[in-house]
């Protein structure tokens, strides 16, 4: 299981409704259903982890995700969620947008460009940096949308979404303590608990 | 067939299956403000009922299928029930899980009670004079066959096209009966275009001068030309025009153009055959009761229109499968359901399924819809310890 999942649990509410955007294999809602009660959904674009939803007994919805959320009514869901898709969408900025809109909190978690692994394999190389969690190559990769925390960041803030929490890890989501002090240079992955003042 | 081969069907098949009617004396109310005194349905069962008898499944059938989902009636029975593909042991209708019940609606011609039917109070045939059924009618019919049955409540209901719509109408109108519902291929409601189709195919059936207003078991005929067009019209919405492309193509039979109106090219004669076959065992006055079913059909209706309200009381957990080149019933109207069971904050899935075919795909094995369906229903096992 992915270490963020267990973070993720954490975070959201017992007996709360989660709705899981790219939920893939729902794990995380499986973990969820068994550990915090929580009810809810996963949407995904693949019809076998749409299978594999329902054989682990989430709920799933066979949906691209880049087409919006206009099914879903405003505020019905306590925690929106996307692990590891938020780079994957054509427009990040209109799904957060939507993931607020149709939850009063969201986590989104997604891989940091800006880890000191890839900006020294960009300088030293000068080619598109490639590493464990990020293996494609330039020309085939899902990952069209890449960020920073500081990207990220600053689009919460344009957004008026407001961080609640932030979370650091490297790969093995282990909280060095560089990862406290230069979260942008020494996190592979950020974590973030979101909503936005209405 | 020598004593020493097997049987003459795969071993994922039931194999041999036998029907056999109830007969039920206490009257039936139904939508249209009739009564049926009595009545017989004819079905067949597959599996074994549980000691808890908690493992019974439902499985309710579109406009033109009737109560032999699976298996073989004879050693030479040619062709199985009408969805093998998905019920037999170790299919996602598992019999070795399930208790499996399936019928023929009222107003069927597969030995249930309809138009073809003689009446007990004057000894001819129902024609025209049977009373128009709804889908909530089949519905109450089937809760008298549960109870006949010693069944509890359905571990699932399930149905494609017309019998996901029943399926629904189950969740609807018996919640706490019904606590798995699986809807291939249906719709909240026909758009106008279906209507209008289904009003073309009763037409045909209805002009028919052989038709002779319903009445022509007593002209000793059959209205075989409009009932046949009707099917043929029915086979046009239920392929994709890909798939109708991929199939038959544009090549002539003979090769070359013959100028004239026989079967030149091949869908013609799939059409033609497909028609002819089809008034061998299809009864017309069903055929127009069925598609006045599908009209009416609007669980909403009751609701202001609203969808979500009607499944506000609903306890089930739902399956919706839909099918990419589907333009019968599309994807969009598995959606439409989706939409308005998510609004009811209801226990939902829903899968779209990649496939060739269109409509006609509900009774295919196309392997994605397998895996969803079986591992849906390997879930409905799970919760009613089947």
């Amino acid at each position: 299981m992915k270490p963020e999942f267990s973070i993720i649990s954490e975070w959201i509410e017992a007996g709360s409704r989660v709705l899981d955007l790219g939920c893939g294999d729902g794990t995380l809602l499986a973990l969820l259903q068994a550990e915090r009660k929580v009810s809810g959904y996963g949407l995904d674009l693949d019809v076998g982890n749409v299978a594999a939803c329902i054989a682990k007994g989430v709920d799933a919805i066979h949906t691209d995700v880049d087409n919006g959320l206009s099914e879903f009514n405003d505020q019905r869901f306590d925690y929106v969620v996307m692990t590891q898709a938020l780079q994957v969408m054509q427009q990040p900025d209109k799904v957060m947008l939507d993931m607020l809109r149709v939850g009063r909190r969201g986590i989104v978690t997604f891989p940091n460009f800006a880890h000191w692994s890839l900006r020294l394999q960009l300088l030293l190389s000068g080619r598109m940096p490639r590493t464990r969690a990020l293996p494609a190559t330039w020309y085939n990769t899902q990952n069209i949308h890449l960020c920073t925390l500081k990207d990220f960041e600053a689009l919460c803030e344009e957004l008026n979404i407001r961080i609640l929490e932030r979370r650091v890890s490297d790969d093995q989501h282990r909280n060095g303590r560089s990862r406290r002090w230069l979260p942008n240079l020494s996190g592979q992955v950020g974590l973030y608990l979101l909503d936005k003042p209405q | 067939m020598s004593a020493t081969s097997s049987t003459p069907w795969p071993a994922d098949s039931v194999g041999l299956v036998t029907p056999r009617s109830l007969h039920f004396d206490q009257a039936l109310a139904l939508d249209c403000g009739r009564n049926l005194d009595s009545f017989d349905l004819m079905i067949e069962t597959y599996g074994q009922l549980n000691a808890e008898h908690s493992n019974a499944v439902l499985i309710c059938h579109a406009l033109s299928g009737d109560h032999h989902a699976a298996g073989y009636h004879s050693q030479d029975d040619r062709k199985p029930g009408w969805w093998e593909s998905c019920v037999g042991p170790g299919k996602p209708i598992d019999t070795n899980r399930f208790f499996v019940v399936c019928l023929n609606n009222l107003g069927g011609c597969g030995g249930s009670t309809g138009p073809s039917t003689v009446r007990a109070d004057n000894g001819k045939a129902w024609g025209p004079d049977f009373p128009i059924v709804t889908v909530r009618d089949w519905v109450r019919s089937q809760h008298r066959l549960m109870q006949a049955l010693d069944i509890p409540r359905w571990a699932a209901v399930i149905g494609g096209s017309l019998g996901g719509m029943q399926a629904l109408q189950w969740s609807v109108d018996f919640p706490e009966l019904t606590r798995h519902v699986v809807a291939i291929a249906a719709a909240p409601r026909l758009s106008t275009q279906n209507i209008a189709f289904n009003e073309v195919a009763r037409q045909a059936i209805l002009t028919d001068p052989d038709f002779h207003d319903g009445r022509y078991a007593e002209h000793d005929t059959v209205p075989s030309r409009g009932l046949m067009l009707a099917r043929m019209l029915g086979h046009i919405t239920y392929l994709s025009d890909n798939a109708m492309a991929d199939k038959f193509g544009r090549d002539l039979i003979s090769g070359n153009p013959q100028f004239s109106f026989e079967a030149e090219f091949q869908v013609e004669s799939y059409l033609r055959y497909q028609g002819r076959s089809f008034i061998d065992r299809f009864d017309a006055n069903t055929y127009l009761l069925m598609t006045k079913a599908l009209d009416y059909f609007d669980p909403a209706r009751d609701f202001d229109g609203n969808l979500a309200d009607a499944f506000e009381r609903t306890q089930a957990r739902f399956l919706l499968v839909a099918f990419t080149r589907d333009w019968r019933f599309s994807p969009q109207r598995s959606r439409e359901l989706m939409r308005a069971l998510l609004q009811a904050g209801k226990s939902v899935s829903y899968a779209c399924i990649d496939s060739p075919l269109g409509h006609d795909d509900f009774l295919v094995p196309v392997p994605d819809y397998l895996k969803v369906f079986g591992q849906f229903m390997n879930g409905v096992a799970e919760e009613t310890a089947a």
